[in-house]
């Protein structure tokens, strides 16, 4: 039992985005919660119990009821706790919907543009992805200036429900700049974004739950070794 | 406080809009849309996906059919279409989200796809029914006796999917399989907002024919390409 008299366990992994937003919206609530590491390739029973339907990470196991899906454990976190901490969603009707389709752009249309570069075949394939990147991550831009509205997050003074969206793959991203020479976050072509980066990774939230850049450099080069010895031995 | 929907009749994306509004009992214009010839206030209002629905409340565009109907719900109060309880709103939200990327998205692959990529896509579909069948047991709606969020979601299953099945030729609810579903279908077009608010049964076929037809059609020239 938590402080509050509350169950809060999180079942999930220190390298998933997914997870990460879960970590970060307890944190902005100030919610104690237990974290149990799921093993890396095995699925726990408890994760296979809890979510039947897709069997994956994060799940938030609260007072003994489980909720999956990443942007829907927020939302709940937000509306459970919602007298702790900042508001996550504004209750303004309108800002809401306009938050609540970004996010959906993030995991509908950005992030998978994202991952679409590791998967190029061709350098040509591949520069064609870097493209359509950059081509999200100008309207992403935009989006800052029309959410954030001035300051300095997509949910003004605070973290909100879209910088959750977007942020969490910021360890991801660093570690691909890395590893690829590509800035993705360029102060010259999307410069609020690139303040919005340090800003968000700094913030007492965040802080504490953002892989560093080289561990994820070595998770990524482990995943790649495996994914290469999984398709060579079919 | 005007009301402005942007739609096309055959869309399941835009009924499920207007059904969230005439629950709501809310009044408003509706301007049909070409698919074939998008309006320049469409573009301007959905520029990025240039897609109906499009909601327009004083001025304002709301996007995404889901998006849209949170909107509806958070906006105005009455006749809710979301639980008030924060578990049962993340339930809610869950399964309509599953009935999008799980089932839609199998569907939508087969409709667009022939062949054994249809074959995988039509089973993929089954398979994704059967947590749904699970879900309805014990209940008339997924929304228990009154319809919510999923069953406006899912509702195009009851009306839509029959067209579906009729233009590809195949069948992806048997009675057999998913009795619950089976129900359901049959409980949800008989609720009088909805049968009300249906696009025509017998001139779907066509428009999804040419549909299909012209989905297919891109996929060759950019093969060839």
């Amino acid at each position: 039992m938590t402080q509050g008299g509350e169950d809060v366990k999180l079942l999930g992994a220190w390298a998933s985005p997914f997870v990460i937003r879960i970590r970060i919206a307890l944190n902005l609530k100030g919610v104690d919660y237990e974290f149990l590491e799921e093993v890396f390739g095995v699925k726990s029973e408890l994760l296979l119990e809890s979510n039947p339907v897709y069997k994956k990470i994060p799940v938030l196991i609260h007072d003994g009821k489980p909720v999956c899906e990443s942007m829907i454990i927020v939302q709940y976190i937000d509306e459970v706790w919602a007298t702790k901490g900042p508001a996550i969603l504004s209750a303004d009707p309108y800002d809401r919907a306009l938050h609540r389709f970004w996010a959906y752009y993030v995991d509908d249309k950005w992030f998978p543009s994202v991952s679409a570069i590791s998967r190029a075949q061709t350098e040509e394939a591949k520069a064609e992805a870097v493209e359509q990147v950059f081509a999200g991550l100008k309207l992403l831009e935009e989006a800052f200036q029309k959410c954030g509205k001035g300051k300095g997050f997509f949910g003004g003074d605070t973290i909100g429900y879209v910088d959750i969206a977007l942020g969490c793959f910021l360890a991801w991203l660093k570690a691909t700049e890395k590893m690829t020479g590509i800035k993705f976050f360029d102060e010259a072509k999307t410069p609020l974004l690139a303040q919005w980066v340090e800003r968000f990774c700094a913030d007492v939230a965040v802080r504490g739950v953002m892989p560093e850049t080289d561990k994820m450099v070595e998770f990524a080069k482990m995943l790649q070794t495996k994914f290469k010895a999984a398709a060579s031995a079919k | 406080m005007e009301v402005k929907l942007f739609g096309a009749w055959p869309s399941p994306f835009v009924c499920r809009v207007e059904w969230a509004l005439k629950i709501k009992g809310i009044k408003y214009e509706y301007i049909e849309e070409d698919l074939y010839n998008k309006s320049s206030s469409l573009l301007k209002y959905s520029p990025i996906n240039k897609q109906v629905p499009v909601l327009l409340h004083d001025g304002r565009p709301i996007i995404e059919s889901m998006v849209i109907i949170e909107y509806i719900d958070d906006t105005w109060k009455q006749n809710p279409i979301l639980p008030t309880d924060p578990y049962r709103r993340a339930m809610a939200r869950f399964w309509a989200q599953y009935v999008e990327d799980k089932f839609y998205e199998s569907v939508k692959r087969a409709f667009f796809t022939e062949g054994e990529e249809q074959k995988v896509a039509v089973e993929l579909a089954v398979e994704a029914l059967k947590p749904l069948d699970q879900e309805l047991k014990g209940k008339k709606f997924f929304g228990g006796e009154e319809i919510g969020f999923v069953d406006l979601v899912a509702g195009w299953i009851a009306h839509w999917l029959g067209v579906v099945e009729e233009v590809l030729c195949i069948k992806v609810v048997d009675p057999e399989n998913f009795p619950s579903l089976c129900a359901w279908m049959k409980n949800f077009v008989e609720v009088p907002v909805i049968k009300e608010n249906l696009p025509a049964r017998d001139q779907m076929p066509g428009f999804y024919r040419m549909l299909r037809q012209s989905g297919l059609a891109s996929c060759d020239g950019k093969q060839q390409s």
